[in-house]
């Protein structure tokens, strides 16, 4: 679930399990932005196989990716912190948006 | 107009109930003049600085709701800090439009998108962006965005209503809510749901007119301009609900229910985690049965990771209360791609609870994983339904006992937990001598259709489907007695524990345990007071 790794230079990317009962709904949606929003690294997601990546930071297009309960949310970013941003994001997704994060 | 309204009803659905009786007050949105465009820059800056002040204002409101309702505002705060939307909207000024226009063709590009959503979570929160919506508009337009003046214990009607004016509004003094439109899934209905304010929805067309309104939550209706007699009426179903709701839940608050002298165990029926907020599930004496089918009806099965935390929460909710968890019980009317078999004839009667999991055990492996692992962190005990047969049982506890042996070889924390099983096959309530079974519950609704003949699903024999049928009674009578003899505990988590009318019955077998819907918990604990008080049957 947290695998991280360093496919070419400075993208790092990780896939992570989405277990949050209702899927990315209001509150994660915001919780995962606030979190990208901490570092300075372009971070983008998409919901396994889905054709376009889109930005970690903007939570109108977070909850526009409608991600279900059990998909698999992929992540990359690319920048100075982007290897830190990936593992925080996947904890965050993986640990279910435990309050007090973000 | 106003003629025309007096004394009509109006008829919705409810999305929070209770009663509500006074003045009559229509609010719609606020419709101020647009907004002549000055150059791009000034209305870049009007946008800019509406923006600012309508996230002032909401950090306001958050902060004097607190829970709910700011969590459910900081996604419009959100929302108004997220640069990719705000960039696509200072495009369209920089082309000329006028920020009010700009800024109201994005939002209702949103809102129309989370209306075409076929979750009706995403469609409830369409009222969320039309609340963002108006109030940055009405700040663009020189508003400022005032309280709507509304008088205490108002019913007040709109087409819809945002969570945040609904939290502008003073319901200190009572009120009620009725909605043209609206959803009893949306935030609004459950800010209303946990104030205590009756809240009725889709009231489809209602005259602006009218001067004072009853509310009726429960029965769902509206009524205008109220003549004498309805006014006397629903003050009579007002009394009727406060009378019973006041001595229900004042019982529930009582440690235990006795009849006779016994104490009778009441356990509630979950279908998942979130059944557990109903304030009343605290008064429980545990989970009697948790369904766990909702894991399976997401995309695709659920892996032993987001099984374990499902089962941990309930566990930890229940501390040591027990928790009855009962694996998987798919097919017969629930069938799950990739899981049930297709074209089966009379799938009641088909591969379907134990039988479906024996034939797919490494699906049915990773739910035992998961619950080996979950019976250290609790008074876990684990149900398995549909059992004909006691080497069924013998098998699963065969699976079980080597997965467990399994994990803990490999150092993970697990253990077997108390295996029992539903009685619902007659053949099973026939023989329940044969079963080495460490609790038996009664799965009446299954029972009863097996016994009488009767596909529950089918409506044309609902009235044969009697479930205090005489063969029906005498079979759940043989396995409490059985249970007595031996020592086993045997519950009933059918529809007939939430059902006061059976509750005589049901005590009458023997039975002192019960498993019942949450929303029934008051209820039936209310019932089985009644019948012990008046010394029974």
């Amino acid at each position: 679930m947290l695998e991280t790794s360093n496919v070419n230079g400075q993208f790092f990317t990780g896939n992570v399990r989405l277990v949050h009962a209702v899927g990315m709904h209001a509150r994660p949606a915001v919780k995962l932005t606030k979190l990208a929003k901490k570092f300075e690294a372009q971070i983008s997601v998409r919901v396994a196989g889905a054709a376009d990546w889109i930005n970690a930071k903007s939570v109108a297009k977070i909850m526009a990716m409608r991600a279900a309960h059990g998909s698999i949310i992929e992540i990359k970013a690319f920048g100075g912190d982007a290897e830190a941003a990936v593992t925080a994001l996947v904890d965050l997704i993986a640990t279910d948006f435990p309050d007090g994060t973000a | 107009m106003r003629d025309s309204a007096s004394g009509l009803a109006y008829r919705g659905r409810t999305a929070s109930i209770g009663f509500a009786q006074g003045p009559f007050v229509r609010v719609d949105a606020g419709a101020n003049g647009e907004r002549v465009a000055g150059t791009l820059v000034d209305e870049a800056l009007a946008l800019r600085s509406a923006i600012d002040t309508a996230s002032r204002q909401i950090a306001e409101l958050a902060a004097i709701a607190g829970g709910e309702a700011a969590q459910i505002l900081e996604f419009q705060v959100a929302l108004l800090d997220d640069e990719d939307l705000i960039s696509a909207i200072l495009a369209s000024i920089g082309e000329g439009e006028a920020a009010d226009a700009a800024w109201r063709a994005a939002l209702d590009e949103q809102i129309a998108d989370y209306n075409s959503a076929p979750d009706e979570y995403l469609k409830a929160r369409s009222s969320d962006l039309a609340d963002l919506r108006d109030r940055v508009l009405n700040i663009l337009r020189g508003g400022e965005g005032h309280a709507l003046r509304i008088p205490s214990g108002a019913v007040v009607c709109a087409d819809d209503l945002p969570p945040s004016r609904f939290l502008e509004i003073d319901w200190s003094g009572g009120g009620g809510l009725a909605l043209l439109h609206g959803s009893p899934t949306s935030h609004v209905a459950m800010l209303a749901r946990a104030r205590g304010i009756p809240m009725v929805v889709q009231l489809g067309a209602v005259p602006a007119a009218g001067a004072t309104a009853l509310l009726d939550g429960e029965g769902a209706t509206l009524e205008l301009d109220p003549s004498v007699e309805q006014i006397g009426l629903f003050e009579k179903r007002r009394e009727m609900h406060r009378k019973s709701r006041a001595s229900a839940r004042a019982i529930l608050r009582r440690p235990a229910a006795s009849w006779r002298g016994e104490r009778i165990k009441l356990l509630i029926n979950i279908q998942r985690v979130e059944d557990l907020d109903y304030p009343d599930a605290q008064y429980a004496d545990g989970v009697g049965l948790m369904r766990t089918e909702f894991l399976l009806s997401e995309r695709g099965l659920p892996d032993e990771e987001t099984q374990f935390q499902v089962y941990d929460q309930v566990l930890r909710w229940a501390d040591r209360r027990p928790v009855t968890i009962r694996t998987f019980d798919a097919g017969g009317d629930k069938p799950v791609p990739g899981f049930t078999s297709d074209g089966e004839a009379n799938p009641f009667l088909g591969v379907r609870g134990l039988r479906l999991c024996l034939a797919k055990p490494e699906i049915f492996a990773v739910q035992l994983r998961a619950l080996a692992r979950a019976a250290v962190r609790g008074n876990l005990k684990v149900m398995l339904p549909m059992v004909t047969s006691a080497d069924e049982l013998e098998a699963a506890r065969k699976l079980f006992a080597e997965i467990v042996q399994g994990l803990q070889a490999k150092g993970t924390a697990a253990m077997l937990p108390e295996l029992g099983i539903m009685v619902e096959v007659p053949a099973a309530a026939l023989s329940i001598a044969s079963f080495k079974s460490a609790f038996f519950s009664i799965g009446s609704n299954d029972l009863a259709q097996y016994v009488l003949a009767c596909d529950r699903s089918n409506g044309a024999l609902a009235p044969m489907m009697d479930p205090l049928h005489p063969a029906v009674i005498e079979l759940i009578t043989r396995t409490a007695e059985h249970g007595r003899r031996a020592g086993i505990p045997v519950s009933l988590c059918g529809d007939m524990a939430s059902d006061p009318r059976c509750i005589p019955a049901l005590l009458d077998c023997g039975l002192r345990e019960l498993s019942v819907n949450v929303s029934a918990l008051a209820q039936i604990k209310q019932t089985i007071d009644r019948l012990g008080g008046g010394g029974g049957t």
